[in-house]
């Protein structure tokens, strides 16, 4: 595997008696595109919030591009960017203002140069003066994408970034962001409830259960590994049975 | 502190109002509503009691010294607010934006309302009531300040506590600062206190700023004793709600719930 952007060792979660994860280590590489995948309650989206510096972990320890997190977050945060289904920009301002205040939060310099390229790249310059309220959902996660593309993300997380999105626009969204990835080296971690989105878009799942990773490879080798026709298949009967232990002895 | 980041903040903020007429009608509505009230009360106590003309230049004043303490505390709880309700605080946190910037900036845009509602209010009142504010003279500048201070330090425990307890409590925003007003002695002097609670009231920094506008009002002079205890008593108040709001911050971050705020 390339150089790592993103080591995680042994981090653990706990909400009062909740474990939301447990003794979770993985790496993400340079350029490497990581989904992390799991039915609700699983852990990835704990486990991308204490990434963000959203959440103080229990334990464990994170370092990302070599420095260790919760003492380095705001200089680790200006080489990374995220982006969600779950956040939006403030309606009531342009679109260009939108990405004008961030790219100054994230100190661009010749900013309307660098949001100009972005809308040219997601095929969205025509939104520039659009309100980013009126905008369809498809427009807004193009928009929510340009703004984590601003800083020239070495690292990018990105939160079910397809989710309310119709097939054709989804389909978009995933081949700008093997694009971005493939031009710019950007490592992402990806979770998505969207087996499409991870099969094609993952060069590694990390396959969560109860806080823990319970199957980790390509797309493909889980599949094979665990004998179904697709993640889909493998991710309702992990979800359904719950017990990882016993679908991970019948794989064997 | 990156005053990049800050002028971004603030930024933000200014395009969220330029842009809503609901949020600039607001911002003067209560304050000129206020105004009209007091001010024509102050007219019927005159009419009523000949012998009270300084009731006009107390109670307006006042009013307006009000208004510069809860309108800061409303800047910075607002802008905090704003991004909450757009779903925006987590691209916001996420961003690099130290703890100290955000609350630099959300300081920032309470100063820039407090300045333009100042200076609307004044105005008004000197028109419709014959109300000159400038008759405090310079001391005004130093009584403002400490009001704007303490407005600052009333925000961040506000915020910090919405960061804490989620929306559900967003209307301490409006709630908590008028918890101060009796105790402070915005319309009445510390003496009609009960005596017990007195020593309480002085322990506020706004009680020696609106005793100190009353002296100037009443007597001139420069409120240089008043001036002094509301500047010691707010960086004491100050740094405990600096502390306060650090606390939360953690615990918030801790307990998951910053990373909930905005996306529920």
């Amino acid at each position: 595997m390339s150089e790592s952007i993103v080591e995680i060792k042994n981090l653990r979660k706990e909400f009062g008696e909740l474990v939301a994860i447990d003794d979770l280590s993985f790496n993400v590489g340079k350029g490497e595109i990581v989904g992390l995948l799991g039915a609700n309650g699983a852990g990835k989206t704990t486990a991308l919030s204490i990434l963000l510096g959203l959440i103080t972990p229990t334990s464990g320890t994170i370092r990302i591009f070599g420095r260790e997190l919760e003492h380095n977050r705001v200089e680790v945060l200006r080489r990374m960017n995220f982006s969600s289904a779950y956040t939006s920009l403030p309606s009531n301002l342009r679109v260009e203002e939108n990405l004008m205040v961030f790219a100054r939060l994230y100190s661009i310099s010749n900013a309307r140069q660098k949001i100009s390229e972005l809308l040219e790249l997601l095929e969205i310059s025509h939104l520039r003066k659009r309100v980013s309220g009126r905008l369809s959902s498809g427009e807004s996660a193009r928009v929510n994408l340009c703004k984590s593309l601003l800083n020239d993300p070495e690292l990018l997380l990105l939160d079910e970034p397809t989710a309310s999105l119709d097939p054709d626009i989804a389909d978009k969204v995933r081949k700008w962001l093997r694009q971005v990835q493939r031009e710019r080296g950007i490592g992402m971690i990806y979770t998505s409830h969207n087996m499409r989105d991870v099969e094609e878009i993952c060069d590694r799942v990390l396959f969560m259960q109860n806080g823990r990773i319970f199957a980790e490879g390509t797309p493909q080798s889980i599949v094979a590994q665990f004998h179904e026709k697709s993640l889909e298949s493998l991710f309702i009967r992990v979800a359904r049975s719950g017990d990882v232990e016993v679908i991970g002895e019948e794989a064997k | 502190m990156n005053g990049r980041v800050i002028l971004g903040l603030v930024l933000r903020y200014i395009y969220i109002i330029r842009r809503s007429v609901p949020r600039i009608i607001e911002m003067l509505f209560w304050p000129m509503l206020d105004l009209l009230v007091w001010g024509f009360l102050t007219i019927y106590l005159q009419k009523i009691n000949q012998d009270i003309p300084a009731a006009v230049t107390f109670l307006l004043g006042a009013m307006i010294f009000w208004d510069v303490l809860f309108r800061s505390q409303q800047g910075m709880t607002v802008s905090f607010l704003e991004d909450v309700w757009t779903k925006n605080i987590i691209n916001v946190f996420v961003a690099p934006v130290r703890i100290r910037e955000f609350l630099a900036a959300t300081a920032l845009v309470g100063l820039i309302k407090v300045t333009i509602i100042i200076v609307a209010l004044t105005t008004v009142a000197f028109l419709l009531y014959g109300f000159n504010l400038t008759v405090i003279g310079w001391g005004l500048v130093p009584l403002f300040a400490n009001l704007i201070v303490m407005g600052w330090g009333i925000g961040m425990v506000t915020t910090a506590l919405i960061m804490r307890f989620g929306q559900a409590v967003e209307m301490l925003a409006w709630a908590i600062p008028f918890l101060f007003q009796p105790l402070s002695a915005v319309f009445y002097p510390v003496s009609v206190l009960p005596s017990w609670l007195q020593p309480l009231a002085l322990c506020l920094p706004s009680t020696h700023v609106f005793e100190g506008m009353r002296d100037v009002l009443a007597h001139g002079g420069f409120p240089m004793h008043h001036l002094l205890w509301a500047m010691s008593l707010n960086v004491v108040f100050l740094l405990a709600e600096a502390w306060f709001f650090m606390w939360m911050y953690q615990s918030t971050r801790e307990k998951g719930y910053l990373a909930k705020l905005g996306t529920q």
